[in-house]
Parts: structure tokens; sequence; C-alpha cells
């Protein structure tokens, strides 16, 4: 039972968690894809402005979560998302409009996102400083423990609070999204450019109010992405950084220019890198004694050391890219 | 030429268009005038510039010189979703719908600028072209070529066009379809409202046509109504294969 509750822990809650945050992250880079045709490297960093914005406000307003028992950081979320979404159409206006206007290679407009990156990175540590803080300024993180109703389950379920609201919002998201993109008239239209701009504009819809929308839309949920890793950990400036690769193959795995395969990419991801990392060890344990004597177990049964995790992600990408070329979902061939 | 002349503004004129891509010319002073209500054909050999043409009229190329007036309004230069704001419809030849939308989705992004025409149009259009009834939760990319016609054609109609201008209806479509296709270009044109159209089956194509335009060369080579291109023997020898 024990085994169960650690495997639950360790991977179930630990998986849900980072395939949460990939597949959020995944959706903003494969809607961007899909109508601008680039890969955006500076979404990582638009997702660390987010969470940034969520430190600035939480800071400032300590108390704003309180009266209603929510943490003041996500009462923040949604002030932080709308600064982020007027961040990333800022940035499309002043750094990928003009580059477009000119009718560059797709190419060009991916290394200037890198450009944008570097700036950004910059930017937010200049103001954040180098170190980690925790969005929970004035509240407690809360822990729940779950006991199991068994004979001999010891350990119990542990879940946190951010976790919680994580998986709330999440689902939230990926539902709004998805009502957005099949309900609205304007989700609709981003379809259709995204299936063929040019039949879109002799449509009359007009290309660049779906551009911006694009970017409220992806700036809105790298906010919630950062936010939500920010509160599961804490704040730092290089924190989503280091998210950028992962989440660029979650979008590529599930087939790129495709949201619902950008959420499938994610899970496959995020597990795939939490069982590879998952001591097998312990569920081994009670099956000790049947196994022959011969064959000893070492303490550590993991595919990879914690610290190769990040080889993983590539792992499964180059495994599905080679089964399956245009990923999960059949994409857009890049 | 004996073109009947008429007191009030062309639905559509044309005067001395030249245009290309890239800073070459493929359109070399192309003249046309459309009535409302009326069907106008371009025909020619390969590479006389008639889908240009039709680009040029829809705004999807750059007019270097002459002009082009839709209801006595200069529109040359003007980009696709303001003419289609203007009352022009355009149904390219390739690539004319939306394969993941559905049947349904790829209609109402015809309406994308009269949204609260979608229900009564989308009736029109199902009863227009029946079978795309039972085929209207479908992706349209699944759809067989002349299905496609249809949802192309019908997206254009849904945002009521005064104009509606056809790049090849029938490229590719077995001679059943293309049959269809020809009858549902004159029903649209009983309803009022003016076709200006590229079409390879020049012969058939003249026979439901107003006026007609042999282009050769980006110029006109031949303008008249269609019955008397038709019967033009020199139209005929050069153009129509005997």
């Amino acid at each position: 039972m024990n085994e169960l509750v650690f495997f639950i822990n360790n991977v179930i809650i630990a998986g849900s968690v980072t395939g949460s945050i990939y597949a959020i992250g995944a959706i903003g880079v494969t809607l961007i894809f899909s109508i601008m045709r680039f890969a955006h490297f500076a979404h990582a960093d638009m997702m660390t402005f987010g969470a940034f914005m969520v430190l600035l406000l939480t800071t400032l307003f300590p108390a704003a979560g309180t009266s209603i028992g929510v943490p003041t950081a996500l009462v923040m979320l949604p002030l932080a998302m709308l600064l982020t979404a007027v961040l990333a159409v800022g940035i499309d206006k002043a750094f990928y409009k003009p580059l477009r206007a000119h009718g560059v290679k797709p190419i060009v407009l991916v290394i200037g996102s890198l450009g944008v990156t570097l700036m950004l990175q910059g930017l937010i540590r200049l103001f954040s400083g180098t170190g980690g803080q925790s969005l929970y300024v004035d509240d407690r993180k809360e822990i729940f423990r779950l006991a199991l109703p068994f004979e001999g389950a010891r350990a119990p379920i542990v879940i946190t609070e951010p976790q919680l609201y994580l998986f709330v919002i999440t689902l939230v998201a990926v539902v709004a999204l998805h009502v957005f993109l099949n309900r609205s008239r304007l989700g609709k239209a981003m379809r259709a450019m995204s299936d063929n701009p040019e039949l879109a504009q002799a449509s009359g819809i007009n290309t660049n109010t779906i551009v911006a929308v694009t970017w409220v839309i992806a700036g809105g949920l790298a906010a919630i992405a950062g936010t939500l890793l920010s509160l599961d950990v804490t704040f730092k400036p290089d924190l989503s950084f280091f998210l950028l690769l992962p989440i660029f193959a979650a979008a590529i795995v599930g087939g790129v220019g495709h949201p619902y395969g950008a959420i499938a990419g994610g899970f496959v991801v995020g597990f795939a890198e939490t069982l590879a990392v998952f001591n097998w060890n312990v569920l081994l344990r009670p099956f000790r004694d049947s196994l022959p004597t011969w064959l000893e177990l070492p303490s550590n049964l993991a595919f990879v050391g914690t610290e190769y995790k990040i080889v993983v992600p590539f792992f499964i990408l180059v495994a599905i890219l080679v089964w399956r070329p245009t990923g999960l979902f059949k994409g857009k061939v890049i | 030429m004996s073109l009947p002349m008429s007191s009030t503004t062309p639905l559509l004129e044309a005067r001395d268009v030249h245009g290309g891509y890239g800073g070459m010319n493929i359109l070399n002073g192309v003249n046309m005038t459309l009535n409302a209500n009326e069907v106008g054909v371009i025909v020619g050999p390969n590479g006389a510039g008639k889908s240009t043409m039709l680009k040029a009229v829809f705004g999807l190329l750059n007019v270097t010189q002459g002009e082009i007036l839709l209801n006595g309004q200069p529109i040359h230069n003007l980009p696709p979703n303001k003419l289609v704001e203007r009352g022009m419809g355009f149904v390219p030849q390739e690539k004319n719908v939306f394969p993941s939308l559905t049947v349904k989705e790829n209609l109402e992004m015809g309406a994308y600028l009269k949204p609260q025409n979608v229900k009564r149009m989308l009736e029109q259009v199902y009863a227009f072209f029946p079978p795309l009834v039972e085929k209207r939760h479908q992706p349209a990319g699944e759809l067989s070529g002349g299905q496609r016609q249809m949802v192309a054609m019908g997206r254009a109609l849904m945002a009521e066009p005064t104009l509606l201008l056809l790049d090849e209806p029938t490229a590719g479509l077995s001679p059943l379809y293309m049959n269809e296709i020809f009858d549902r270009v004159r029903q649209i044109n009983a309803a009022g409202v003016g076709i200006l159209m590229v079409e390879q089956n020049a012969k058939q194509a003249l026979a439901i046509a107003d006026k007609g335009f042999v282009l050769a060369a980006g110029q006109n080579r031949f303008t008249d109504t269609g019955a008397a291109l038709l019967a033009d023997p020199d139209v005929a020898k050069s153009f129509l294969g005997g």
C-alpha cells in the first residue's frame, strides 16, 4: 500500500503538475506557430514575465486575498495575464510586425525572438534580482495530507494548495480555449487563418486582428503557466527559461499547430520525465522475497539520474517523430 | 466592337490594367466592362494572364498602371477584405476551402463580416447545394473535388456578393460535376449576382456568357458577347480548337 502511495505522490501528482505546465506553455507556442508560422523562443520568458508581474503585485498588495481565503498571488493572476498580454502585443508591434512587413523568412523571426528572450531575461533580472522568491508573500502554503483508509498505509497522499489550484486552472483554461476555438466567431476565424491565410483574407477576415488575438491568448496562457510554476516551487528569473526546450518538445510531439496535440504532448513529455527519474526499486520492494537471491536490487533503480532529466523530452521527441513524423495529432510540416 | 452601351454605371470596369508579380508584367493593358447581372468569361491560351487579371480585380496583385472601378469607385490596390465589404466574392482555383474546418464552419467564415446573416444564408446555401447538408459536420478537407468546389462557392455566396469572381471552377472535375457547376453558376447569376469567371472549357463557358474576353499575352484579343465570340471563325480557329 505504501508503495502505491509513493507512486501516486511521485508519479501521478508530480507528472500531472509538470504535464499541466508544459501543456499550457505548449498551447501558446503552437498557437503562435499556427498563425504566424514561426517558433517563438521568447515564450518561456513571457511566462517568467507573467510570474514576475504576480510577484510585484503580490508584494504591493500582500493582503488582497486574505478576505476571500485565496492566495493573493492567484487574485493577482488575471491582472498579470492582462499585463503579459499587453507585453506580448507590444513585443509583436515593436519587433515581429516590422519583420513580417518586410516579408522575411520564418528563421529571421525565430532569431528575432531569441533576441527578445535575452532582452526580457535581462530586464526581469534587473528588477527581480537573481535569487529565488516565494509568491506566497503573506500567505501560508497549505499542504494537504490524505491518509488512505487501508490497513498498513502509513504514508499519506501529499498534495499542496498550489498544485490543486494548478489542476483546476489548467482544466478551466483548456475548456475555455476549446469553447473559444470551436464556438466563437473569432476562434473559428483563428482556425481558418491557421488553415489557409489567403482564403481567410478573401473571406473578409482581418488578419491583423487575428494576430493580435493570438498574442493576447498566448500572453495570458504564458502568465498562467509561469505563475503556476512559480507557485509550486519559487519564482526565479531563469526558472521558465529551462522549460523552453521541453515545451517545444511537447508542442512538436503533439503535432505543431495543433492545440489539442500540445495538451497531449505536454502530458506525454511531463509524465515521461517523471517516470524516467522515478525510483522503481520502491515498487519492487514487496516482491523482494520472491526474487532470486543472486539478483540484488540497487537502491536507486531510475532510468536516468535527476540531473539528466532534461534529455528525456528529446528522447521522447526523437522516438515519436520517428514513429509519426507529424506528431501525435497531425500537425503542420515545419 | 458592338457592345451594348449602357447609360448606368457598369458593375465592374477595368481600364488599361497593367500589373504582375515582382516587377515582371503579365497584364499589358486589359480592358473590361461588366454590367450588373451579367456573366463575363475570360478565356485564352495558357499564360495569357486570365487568372492574373482575376487576381488584379480582387486586389491580390499590384496594379502598376490603369484602373479598376467597382460601381464607378476605384478599387485597385485595395486589400481583399475591403473588397469583400464592398460586395465582391472570390473563389480561388486551388486551396479554396479551409480543410480542417467543417463544411458549416467554412460557410460561416464566408459571412464573417455579416454575422447577423449567417443563419438565413446557411439555409439558402444548403438549399442551393443540397449535397452539403449531410456533410455539414465533416471537415472540408475530406470532401471530393466537386463537393469542395460547392463549399468554396457557397462560402463566397454567404457574404451575398454583387460580383462573384470564379477562377476555373470546373478545373479537375468530372464532366458530371462540370455540368452541375455550370448550372449553378447560371442560377447564381439568375439570382442577381454578376459573375466574372476564368474557364478552360471555353465553349461551354462562352455559351452562358453575356460578355466574353479573349486574352492573349496580357491584352484583349477579342471582346464581344459570348454568342458572337462562339460564332466568330477567327476566335474559333485560334482559341477554341477549331
